[in-house]
């Protein structure tokens, strides 16, 4: 069992956990991810591994409630214990001999971009970050990224934070300004990852994606988590889930990741009047 | 004077359309009474053919006398001293080609039911004896092993057996490997598989759970925790696709992957929160035990038609017979000799038919196998909303890949010097899926079997 040291609501939606791992925490590096159940009956889900402490043992997951099993992990305490928590799954990110970043994070992605930019930051690289939320109120991370960044950009759709606009907006204004980049790490929903390697190729800037399909087992078993990049089938768990963006097949990734939308929805709104009955 | 009927006596089953529907066991045991006729067919043959038939020797002849006995007690003795798995084996083995296939009844009529009779002691001792194995006496040395499938089972059995300390590190939540996410409720209860392993931990084994080897922990680390011997059993990997277009569209499956969501994770269940497709029409691509399994998994979900499509013949279908003619008489449809070429997906992603060709056997290839060919202007398309590909993997990376010196064969397989399943690694041992490819759970276990002895041999000095 792996218990919960400290929980915190970075927003209404977003819930941030230090968990008790020290043999995961002691091998874990950026651009990895656990795989957890949160009770004994849970489904098994991925989630990236935000941040880690080898000496206190610790490691940090944030995540949105998007279904039933995000909501049941939230529902947890600090002192409860999670279930299963393996890990650390999928290869690390490539961070070696970069000098000049963009790392852009769109919503809750930024939970995952905030330790990449935090190590290039270490590396000695220079770290320029766009992060982009729907609204004043879903915003996380700033004050953090702003402490590993030379440059901020924070976007808002609706302009209630930062700059109103897409991240993408914001990402091909500092290449304008004659910046030249070795990558951009792009981290968030499917739709901006896709948009941002849009405007990357466009310069001709290599571009690298994390990707978090759907998964069962994610220690290269079940096969659930495939994608098509540079037209070959690739495992995110075992190949991943880092990846030439320029590469991915976007659309084909969208469509996937729709495929169980509708038991999730049902299976959340059950939940959410479960916990609504208990409330009353 | 022994039992001349040429048949087996006949396995109670349930009824087949009443079975399609529930994921409750297919074959019901045979009673006492049964099991002591069916024993009583045994010639109890001088040279013991069988046992040659065994990948676990076990002495089926004497086994098979004190059921004659009516002795079951005793039978359970015989088999517990070369199988750590029995009620398993009784239910999954291909006995027609192993013991039974040896079996002189099987020259005048059906062989000995030799499988039906290990299933059925192994559920007696259970039903009727409390007693738990008990661990050995210690002997200092520490085994780690690598999964907790059949052949990690099996050598951890075995090693403990012998005193030593064996820790098994599984990389899933639940012990059993396939027989918990691959093999099915209705072929193989879980409860037994659970109560088996109880067994284990009761000799002294441990079992730790979400430990992903090659991850966590290094083969090297293994090593400075103090293990004396390392053997993996890590199974099969990553499932293969056949690289045919459509295959990434939303309903389309690997068998690993249904399987796992129906099996490890209850999706039959209406509690259960992983979720699979409610499907009406489903294809299943491959002959194998797992096609059989997943086709038959998909009815129970409610799936109207089912089809089984392969590009071979009957008489090539890879699995076990039962599985075929209990698949047959449960209403799955088989496809033969038919091959995908194309998978057809509507505007929204999801699968909507299967473009297929007919094939027709030509001369045979390396395998011995005639090779299939295609049939010149025979497409025709199956109207289906799932498709399940069920055509093996390739061995998963995670081990080799961070452990230097293991040497791999151009397929991904754990290279070792064969019988005693040493790999090119000093004290590391492999055996089970991981070297060979999908196989089956008995030659994991017996792969198992034999490393334990190998690892006992060198550890003690002998």
């Amino acid at each position: 069992m792996y218990k919960i040291l400290q929980k915190q609501f970075l927003n209404p939606t977003v819930c941030k956990m230090v968990i008790d791992a020290p043999l995961i925490a002691k091998k874990a590096q950026p651009g990895q991810f656990v795989i957890l159940r949160a009770l004994e009956d849970s489904e098994r889900i991925p989630l990236t591994i935000s941040d880690y402490d080898k000496e206190k043992g610790t490691v940090t997951i944030i995540f949105q409630l998007v279904g039933e099993s995000t909501s049941e992990l939230s529902a947890l305490c600090e002192g409860d214990e999670i279930c299963d928590f393996a890990g650390p799954l999928g290869k690390p990110s490539n961070l070696d001999g970069l000098k000049k970043v963009v790392v852009v994070g769109g919503g809750v992605g930024c939970a995952i971009a905030y330790p990449v930019a935090k190590k290039l930051k270490e590396n000695g690289c220079c770290v320029h970050s766009v992060i982009g939320f729907r609204n004043k109120d879903l915003v996380i991370l700033k004050d953090e990224f702003e402490a590993a960044s030379e440059r901020l950009a924070v976007m808002t759709d609706d302009g209630s934070f930062g700059e109103k606009g897409l991240v993408t907006e914001a990402l091909e204004a500092l290449i304008e300004e004659g910046n030249q980049y070795d990558e951009v790490i792009a981290i968030g929903p499917l739709v901006m990852m896709k948009f941002v390697c849009k405007v990357t190729e466009k310069y001709g800037i290599k571009t690298t994606v994390s990707m978090n399909p759907v998964m069962v087992d994610g220690t290269g078993m079940c096969g659930g988590c495939r994608l098509t990049v540079d037209g070959k089938t690739q495992f995110a768990c075992v190949d991943g889930p880092d990846f030439d963006g320029h590469k991915v097949d976007f659309d084909e990734a969208i469509s996937r990741s729709s495929m169980y939308r509708e038991f999730e929805n049902r299976r959340r709104e059950a939940f959410c009047n479960l916990m609504k009955k208990e409330a009353e | 004077m022994a039992n001349m009927n040429p048949n087996k006596c006949p396995m109670p089953s349930q009824d087949p359309m009443v079975r399609n529907r529930n994921f409750s066991e297919v074959a019901l045991g045979y009673t006492l009474e049964m099991a002591m006729e069916e024993a009583q067919r045994c010639l109890g043959c001088k040279h013991k053919p069988c046992i040659e038939g065994c990948p676990v020797l076990i002495d089926i002849p004497a086994f098979i006398a004190e059921v004659a006995k009516g002795d079951i007690k005793k039978a359970y003795e015989i088999l517990s001293q070369q199988t750590s798995l029995p009620a398993v084996c009784g239910r999954v083995c291909p006995q027609e080609t192993q013991c039974e296939g040896k079996c002189v009844r099987a020259i005048k009529g059906e062989s000995v039911a030799i499988g039906r009779l290990e299933r059925f002691v192994a559920d007696w001792y259970r039903e009727n004896c409390a007693e738990k194995p008990q661990p050995a006496k210690p002997n200092g040395k520490k085994v780690a092993v690598i999964g907790a499938g059949p052949t990690g089972l099996t050598c951890a059995g075995e090693l403990a057996k012998k005193g030593y300390g064996v820790t098994v590190y599984e990389a899933l939540h639940t012990a059993g490997g396939v027989l918990v996410y691959g093999i099915p409720e209705f072929r193989l209860p879980k409860d037994i598989v659970k109560y088996e392993i109880d067994n284990l931990k009761a000799m002294g084994v441990k079992i730790e759970t979400n430990m992903v080897i090659g991850k966590i922990l290094t083969i090297d680390e293994l090593f400075e925790m103090g293990y004396g011997a390392v053997y993996i059993g890590s199974g099969a990997g990553l499932p293969k696709f056949m690289g045919i277009p459509g295959e990434s569209l939303k309903g389309v499956y690997s068998a690993n992957e249904y399987l796992t969501r129906v099996n490890l994770m209850k999706a039959y269940l209406p509690t259960s929160k992983t979720p699979i497709r409610k499907s009406h029409n489903v294809a299943v691509v491959g002959g194998g035990n797992v096609a059989m399994d997943a086709a038959r998994s998909a009815k129970r979900l409610g799936a109207e038609n089912v089809y089984i499509v392969y590009r071979r013949g009957m008489q090539e279908l890879p699995a076990r017979l039962e599985e075929i003619e209990h698949a047959q008489e449960e209403g799955i449809i088989f496809k033969l000799l038919t091959n995908p070429v194309e998978i057809i997906g509507d505007e929204n992603g999801e699968v909507k038919a299967v473009k297929c060709v007919e094939m027709m056997l030509g001369e045979p290839d390396s395998s011995g196998r005639r090779r299939p060919v295609v049939k010149p202007d025979s497409e025709f398309v199956i109207d289906i909303d799932t498709m399940i590909m069920s055509i093996g993997t390739s061995p998963n990376p995670l081990i080799s890949s961070t452990t230097e010196g293991l040497e791999t064969d151009k397929w991904g397989c754990i290279v070792t010097n064969g019988d005693d399943g040493l790999t090119t690694r000093n004290a590391v041992y492999a055996g089970g899926d991981a070297v060979t490819g999908a196989a089956t759970v008995i030659l994991a276990m017996g792969a198992g079997k034999q490393a334990a002895a190998a690892i006992d041999k060198m550890l003690s000095g002998k």
